[in-house]
């Protein structure tokens, strides 16, 4: 193996492949060859870094520097002031639009990039997480060895999870260690893990981030959780729209099983666990952990009655754990550095850390992982630099399309479980859609009820005739024909709903709805009056 | 877990067994929670969200219907709050419903209309939110409305858990969402065998039979026309409900009078081709043991057990008797014997048939049902459409004079009768067959090890020094179990362990046909039997052989059971069905 003077991370997710990182990477190659210095400098294709909206990203080490909107002309420019010159490109040549911006930036310092408190990211973008032998080199199924070579029970492994007070990170909430003892609890001569990987919240993809950077990380918590609660079988159900998540999971499966860290006989230990990826429709009622499950059983994606729970009987009947992307990936961390490190993080009763979504009008919309409890402000000011083009703040939806509407006043709720739901808010997805002054709620809600009654599985009378309600009521006002009184129909229905639907999908519909109508209750008398032709931005 | 669970429903203890849901418990406290898509015999779908209690400590109501109770649980079944939310979740229903009660068959039967009546709803609460969409009309025997669906699952639920057919099953989504068929191509084209149990389990008049009523009023008053009517078995016993009688009343006079009164030329009853199938299908019986044909025999008075077959188990054709049913036996001989009895000419005949099924309906059209050279059965009209004429025509059923059927067809005797009943074709054709066999009547007509309503009966009868074992099913799903056990058998050893199978497609067996009487679950099916058995005690012949009737039908036009004309005109063929389409693929057995 040569040794490195540089390396350049080229990010490849979804979004940079669309604008062409794929053909800058080709491009990078091609140059290094031309210029023999293929040897010193070395191009890693990373997963996604988790900034949004920012074109192809290139990140050069040791230098820390970053640039963005990197095209594929740009490349050449590149290489031969900074890769072989040593120089910063302050502007990229040619391409006139954005000359005056300075496309480089000073990495770990501005914004999304700045320094983070990553356990789950941790290897997000920082080594080829594609290529094992690097994962392991940075601690990738440390955990998982730790268990086998130190004789860790089962027992054990979940009393340290109840320990940590890691709980669901997939909207609810629910203590993962408790859910995990039940199902060990249960009786059944077969068990199975399921790693809910449907991310259908809109403005959320933090578990996209993780499958596509760090797939190792949930082959390994998945292990770990089949050790604690005896399964042997393992399915991750991926949003089918994720099909790079789903070539790289594959991948990682294949090259887990070949060095023997998955399969039969894990590590010679006698320990047994597959892992099978099962590909999504595209309904956003399926990471409904029971819908979930009889999707996965080859039905008709709709909620099952509870109880029974999966935990008892899930797939096939048998018990189940259904664990979110981001709750696995907190895994091996607390079980090689502990619980008593995870507590150090986060609040007393919502501890670790969260990823957030911080997307809209912001000036870096993206992905960040910080401590739960982070102030909202912090979040979109510090990290999200601010509303973008110095307008001024209007809303934020936190959690998702099922979340909530907050306005400046709650602007310094801490993000986490207990301090949002003193406010009625949810942490959900941890989605963060930042709105402007410009910004119509009228038209937000619109676009969440639009949502809410295409998503709607029908099953449920309340929901399936409540959501098309709302959306006729809210189409009224947004039209100018509203009245007064349609607003408290619309809670009226809400409120129907929230007590009378069979899922979480029809019971929080009442959260947007109500938020929306209290927190900015302006802008629908303004709108049912029609005295303000307001500037509308939707963002459906 | 402990076997009993002691909760407390509107501050009433109650005990009861660990499992049972708040609902079940709440009515042993006397407290009613209103349902709409709940159902006893069916596995709770809960898609209304109306049956709603308040549980102390759950932050949400729960669903009654399929919450269990738990142990020291403080239960609300009426508040300010639940009493508001089941109304709108009522209205929200009805926005999205056809309310064109007058006009409809379930008028005053709705489970919806009843609902929101009781609770005191306002019908223009919401906005009106029905897309209007066609309806189903492509299959002969059944109609579904969609604009009268309230998607409470049953009819899903019936067909594919109880009956195993799978016709129907929900698609598309959220406020789309509609009751389908594979492909939506329609239920006539597709594996549909046309049972009618989703008829009966619709809360609302959603699903419904195709109506022929116009076609019947058309030939009675028609002076041209001679309309010759039959009656089903299991009609006797339902009839009365639709006028305030009790489940299981036998009303065969009225019936008569009622038909009479309607216009009807000659009133005569499906009872005597009952006893007619049990003669040939008890000889093709005896003549199957003693030449050694296919064993098991098993029945073919159910027409949606015959397309079900037909589907799903087309091995199984050649075990099936050639016999038609008794409502076939009886059309063929109508436009033949009748006609040739009474100079009439065929042509001018009207056969109708009343049934408790909306099978029968496609089992009039099939297109070998015409040995007669006609169509052998004109019209089929089930119970229900059967009470909407007498209702029309003014009747009062429930005093009406009794009168008698004609006789040229209308004498029966108690083993036709008990045809209507789970179990009854098997015990009439054992008491024949045991005659047939050893030349003298069964001590004890009564072979109650095939009565009553378990899903699958088994029997072992010695008759003149053979052993006979027997199986008796009714529900489809029973129907797929047991034959899924026979086949495994015959696969494995060669032969089966039964030599006569009865099967009806319906739960209970007639008296739970598709086309009885709306709001029929299995304790009130069981009362409609026992009406049968009852009438079957009380007559003075009980076993078909004994029937002047029958045996003057063989003196002057049949010669004897089995005989050639006999199979030309009383038996049939089948054929095997797509699985997907029900269409016809290829013949399966051959016509004499």
């Amino acid at each position: 193996m040569s040794l490195q003077r540089m390396h350049i991370l080229i990010p490849i997710d979804e979004e940079s492949i669309q604008n062409g990182a794929l053909e800058v990477k080709r491009r990078l190659n091609k140059e290094l060859f031309k210029h023999r210095v293929e040897e010193e400098v070395k191009v890693l294709e990373t997963g996604p870094i988790g900034i949004s909206g920012k074109g192809v990203v290139l990140i050069i080490y040791p230098d820390k520097v970053y640039y963005y909107n990197v095209k594929p002309k740009d490349v050449k420019y590149i290489v031969e002031e900074h890769i072989l010159k040593g120089k910063v490109c302050t502007k990229i040549e040619n391409s006139k639009e954005i000359e005056k911006k300075k496309n480089v930036v000073d990495y770990e310092n501005i914004g999304l990039t700045r320094k983070q408190p990553r356990v789950v990211l941790d290897k997000c973008c920082i080594v080829n997480t594609f290529d094992l032998e690097e994962v392991i080199a940075r601690g990738g199924y440390a955990a998982l060895e730790k268990i086998l070579e130190e004789n860790i029970s089962p027992e054990a492994v979940i009393e340290e999870i109840k320990k940590s007070g890691l709980r669901g990170r997939g909207g609810a909430g629910f203590p993962t260690g408790l859910k995990w003892e039940f199902t060990r609890k249960a009786s059944g001569d077969e068990k199975f893990v399921i790693c809910n990987a449907d991310e259908g919240e809109p403005g959320t993809y933090k578990d996209r981030l993780i499958l596509e950077g760090d797939p190792h990380k949930l082959i390994e918590a998945m292990i770990i959780a089949g050790y604690a609660v005896g399964a042997e079988k393992g399915y991750i159900y991926v949003r089918g729209e994720y099909e790079l998540s789903i070539k790289r999971l594959n991948k990682a499966i294949k090259d887990a099983k070949d060095v023997g860290l998955l399969g039969d006989n894990i590590l010679e230990t006698g320990l047994n666990f597959d892992i099978e990826v099962k590909k999504g429709a595209g309904a956003y009622v399926c990471g409904e952990e029971t819908a979930l499950i009889e999707s996965l059983e080859g039905k008709r994606g709709q909620p099952r009655i509870k109880p029974p729970y999966p935990v008892t009987h899930g797939l096939w009947q048998k018990p189940t754990v259904v664990n979110n992307v981001e709750t696995l990936a907190n895994v091996p961390a607390i079980i090689l550095r502990g619980a008593d490190w995870y507590r150090s993080l986060g609040t007393e009763k919502s501890p670790g850390t969260k990823v957030f979504t911080v997307l809209g009008d912001v000036e870096y919309p993206g992905l960040i992982e910080v401590e739960m409890g982070t102030p909202l402000r912090e979040i979109i000011n510090a990290y999200g630099g601010g509303v973008r083009n110095g307008k001024k703040f209007k809303a934020a939806l936190v959690g998702g399309a099922a979340g909530v509407f907050l306005s400046e006043k709650l602007l310094d709720v801490k993000m986490d479980f207990e301090n949002l739901k003193e406010h009625t808010a949810v942490l959900g997805s941890g989605a963060i859609l930042v709105m402007n002054e410009d910004a119509s709620i009228v038209e937000m809600l619109f676009s969440i009820l639009k949502f809410f009654a295409h998503e709607s599985c029908g099953q449920c009378s309340p929901c399936r005739i409540g959501t098309r309600h709302l959306l006729e009521l809210i189409y009224k006002i947004k039209t100018g024909e509203g009245e007064l009184e349609d607003l408290d129909k619309m809670l009226h229905i809400a409120e129907t709903m929230r007590n009378l639907s069979l899922c979480p999908l029809g019971q929080s519909v009442i959260m947007p709805v109500a938020s929306a109508i209290n927190n900015f209750k302006e802008d629908f008398i303004k709108k049912i009056n029609n005295k303000n032709n307001m500037k509308e931005v939707s963002y459906a | 877990m402990p076997d009993k669970v002691k909760l407390y429903i509107d501050g009433k203890e109650v005990e009861v067994p660990a499992g049972t849901t708040i609902l079940d418990a709440a009515k042993k406290v006397g407290a009613t929670v209103p349902t709409l898509c709940y159902h006893p015999d069916l596995k709770p779908t809960g898609a209304c969200g109306v049956c709603v209690v308040e549980i102390e400590g759950s932050p949400i109501p729960k669903r009654s219907c399929c919450t269990p109770v738990a142990e020291g649980m403080k239960v609300r079944t009426n508040s300010v709050k639940l009493r508001q939310m089941r109304k709108t979740v009522i209205e929200m229903i009805l926005s999205n419903h056809d309310v064109e009660c007058p006009s409809c068959v379930a008028n005053g039967k709705c489970e919806l209309q009843d609902l929101a009546n009781n609770m005191g709803v306002d019908v223009d609460a919401l906005y009106k939110i029905l897309d209007y969409k066609p309806l189903d009309e492509t299959s002969v025997a059944i109609i579904r409305d969609p604009n009268k669906c309230i998607a409470c699952g049953r009819c899903i639920i019936v067909c594919s858990e109880i009956q195993t057919v799978h016709a129907i099953t929900f698609a598309d989504r959220g406020f789309e969402v509609n009751v389908n068929t594979f492909f939506k191509e329609g239920l006539g084209n597709s594996v549909c065998v046309n049972c009618g149990q989703c008829t009966v389990f619709c809360p609302t008049g959603a699903l419904k039979e195709r109506s022929e009523i116009d076609y019947v009023w058309e030939a009675l008053l028609d002076p041209e026309k001679i309309v010759v009517v039959q009656e089903a078995p299991a009609l006797r016993v339902t009839l009365g409900e639709e006028f305030g009688m009790e489940p299981g009343t036998v009303t065969v006079g009225k019936m008569y009078a009622a038909l009479k009164r309607l216009g009807f030329d000659y009133v005569f009853d499906t009872n005597f081709s009952a006893d007619l199938t049990i003669m040939e299908e008890g000889t093709e019986l005896v003549n199957r043991i003693k030449e050694g044909g296919p064993i098991p025999l098993i029945t073919s008075c159910s027409p949606g057990w015959i397309k079900f077959m037909e589907t799903y188990f087309p091995d199984f054709a050649k075990y099936t008797s050639t016999c038609k049913s008794p409502q076939q036996m009886f059309g063929t001989l109508a436009k033949t014997y009748f006609a040739k009895e009474y100079n009439l000419d065929p042509s001018k005949i009207v056969s109708v048939s009343i049934m408790p099924c909306t099978a029968k309906k496609f089992e009039a059209r099939r297109p070998e049902m015409r040995d007669s050279g006609y169509q052998d059965v004109d019209y089929v009209l089930t119970t229900r459409e059967f009470v909407r004429m007498i209702k029309e025509a003014g009747i009062d059923f429930k005093n009406l004079p009794e009168e008698k059927a004609d006789d040229l067809m209308g004498a029966y005797t108690g083993a036709a009768t008990i045809f209507g009943a789970t179990g009854g074709v098997m015990e009439a054709a054992v008491r024949s067959a045991y005659f047939l066999l050893t030349g003298e009547n069964l001590k004890n007509l009564d072979i109650e090890a095939v009565r009553g309503m378990k899903g699958i009966k088994e029997a072992e009868l010695e008759i003149a020094g053979m052993n006979l074992k027997v199986a008796v099913a009714h529900g489809l799903g029973n129907a797929r179990k047991l034959l899924t056990k026979v086949r495994k058998q015959i696969e494995e050893t060669g032969k089966s362990e039964y030599a006569f199978i009865e099967i009806m497609a319906c739960p209970g067996g007639c008296v739970g046909g598709g086309g009885q009487p709306y709001g029929s679950d299995l304790a009130r099916r069981a009362r409609r039997g026992e009406g049968l058995y009852k009438e079957d005690k009380d007559l003075p012949m009980r076993c078909s052989h004994e029937n002047p009737a029958v045996k003057r039908v063989y003196e002057k036009f049949l010669g004897a059971p089995g005989s050639d004309i006999a199979h030309r005109l009383l038996h049939t063929c089948y054929f095997e069905r797509d699985i997907e389409k029900g269409t016809c693929v290829k013949e399966l057995t051959h016509k004499h």
